[in-house]
């Protein structure tokens, strides 16, 4: 099987690398996915020279991910419930023999007490900040790299921390359950919701720029900034808190009752 | 030596990525131990990723994010660049580039709450009347391209999400089989039967 594995991987190797030499060369700006094939300038051209005007965010990946993909996005976000979910429905178990995964490995001697000490107070300090950060990079999506996805993640990995360090119930008791299964819908419902406050307002789903009639103080571009911001909080939100659900169910095989 | 040169060296990323998944794609298919076929999965997702990103880079050109020339309040913050001592950037290279009209190098997030210390900056260096904010066009040339990073969050998103649920089908083989390695699973459910607990 070994063999078979290495020569099967070799000869697809070959077959690839074969291909290369048709690929555009290494920073060519005039490749057919940069520069565009012949006359027709490719579609990421029109992204780069004319978001700013669309759409004024300075952020072209955020521009084209929340505003000009941002069907594609929304089911990014439905899959990262999914998966939420998913391993919810594969892991989480209510009832069945307690089975302690290890003995409770509380070192109680005095050294034991003093590293609990120092962790504790390290996660004290830094996690606040940890979560600020991750705030700023949500609502700075639009100026610097950031957006939901990363901001979500960071938040997230706040209370993952706070898990590795004290243990889960520590971190359950501040994001139990309820609390992030529910806000994993919230965010879904939000970015399903500019969707479908555009089309209540007779025009396509995810059509931002009609809802400056809902938006105070607003015209149609800004319009598209602001809401391209109220789908990134909600994008923030799910993936907060599906990774942590994740990390809870995964590390105490779906008790929920005792962590790494 | 000419081989090299001529198809290895502009298009060496390509190698890289190929060598790459075909790394990958081995631990998937030799290794006995499930994690370890996971892990085969993600440097093989990894080298695509890479892969599309690399297809986008522009040489010369800065990431795909735009100088801020304009803010909400209709102010000119191109010198906001030099309000940020603090940021470590080469606040020299970002005069220069603003000044000569081409989109600049060096962006800075936007602080509403440093209007005012932005303002009194401003007016010592940029009148209102500067040419080169009236007819700025952006030049393709001038910016990675944005398409492939944004393809390829989707693409990380989904990988990250398609592990976890892997993560959690591997745990629930080992609670019926109490083993991870492919060939004693395999003989277990040769023997007929597993656990009947899920």
């Amino acid at each position: 099987m070994k063999w078979f594995g290495l020569i099967a991987t070799v000869f697809t190797g070959i077959l690839l690398l074969s291909a290369v030499p048709d690929f555009a060369k290494f920073g060519d700006p005039n490749s057919p996915a940069n520069g565009g094939v012949g006359d027709t300038p490719s579609v990421s051209q029109y992204f780069i020279t004319e978001t700013y005007n669309d759409t004024k965010v300075p952020n072209l990946v955020t521009a084209v991910l929340a505003d000009y993909r941002g069907y594609d996005t929304m089911f990014e976000t439905v899959v990262i419930f999914a998966a939420g979910i998913a391993i919810f429905s594969i892991l989480r178990s209510f009832s069945g023999p307690v089975i302690p995964s290890h003995p409770p490995t509380v070192d109680t001697s005095v050294h034991g007490d003093h590293q609990r000490i120092i962790i504790g107070m390290t996660c004290r300090l830094i996690i606040p900040i940890i979560q600020l950060f991750a705030l700023y990079v949500v609502a700075h999506g639009h100026h610097s790299p950031g957006g939901g996805f990363q901001g979500g993640v960071i938040l997230g990995a706040s209370f993952i921390l706070l898990a590795l360090a004290k243990d889960l119930n520590a971190a359950l008791g501040r994001f139990s359950e309820k609390r992030y299964l529910a806000l994993g819908s919230i965010g879904v419902i939000i970015y399903a919701g500019f969707g479908l406050a555009a089309q209540a307002l007779q025009r396509n789903f995810l059509d931002y720029e009609i809802l400056h009639k809902i938006m105070p103080a607003t015209d149609p571009i800004m319009a598209r900034s602001h809401s391209m911001l109220g789908v990134e909080v909600g994008v923030a939100f799910t993936v907060t808190a599906i990774m942590f659900a994740i990390y809870a169910n995964l590390s105490s095989k779906g008790r929920l009752e005792q962590g790494l | 030596m000419e081989f090299f040169n001529n198809s290895v060296v502009p298009y060496f990323n390509y190698w890289i990525y190929v060598i790459l998944m075909m790394i990958g794609l081995h631990a998937m298919i030799t290794k006995n131990n499930l994690i370890k076929k996971l892990i085969g999965m993600t440097i093989f997702q990894t080298a695509i990723i890479l892969l599309y990103v690399s297809i986008g880079v522009k040489s010369g050109a800065t990431i795909p994010i735009l100088a801020h020339h304009h803010d909400d309040h209709g102010e000119e913050t191109e010198s906001a660049h030099h309000g940020e001592p603090d940021h470590g950037h080469t606040e020299a290279d970002a005069e220069a580039h603003a000044k000569a009209g081409a989109p600049s190098e060096v962006e800075k997030p936007d602080r509403p709450g440093d209007g005012e210390y932005e303002k009194e900056k401003k007016d010592d260096h940029h009148d209102h009347g500067d040419p080169h904010h009236d007819s700025h066009a952006v030049n393709p040339d001038h910016f990675a391209n944005p398409l492939p990073h944004v393809l390829m969050l989707t693409a990380i998103v989904v990988g990250v999400s398609t592990l976890g649920v892997a993560l959690a089908i591997s745990q629930s083989i080992y609670r019926n089989f109490g083993s991870l390695e492919e060939d004693e699973i395999l003989a277990k459910i040769k023997q007929g039967g597993s656990g009947a607990d899920v």
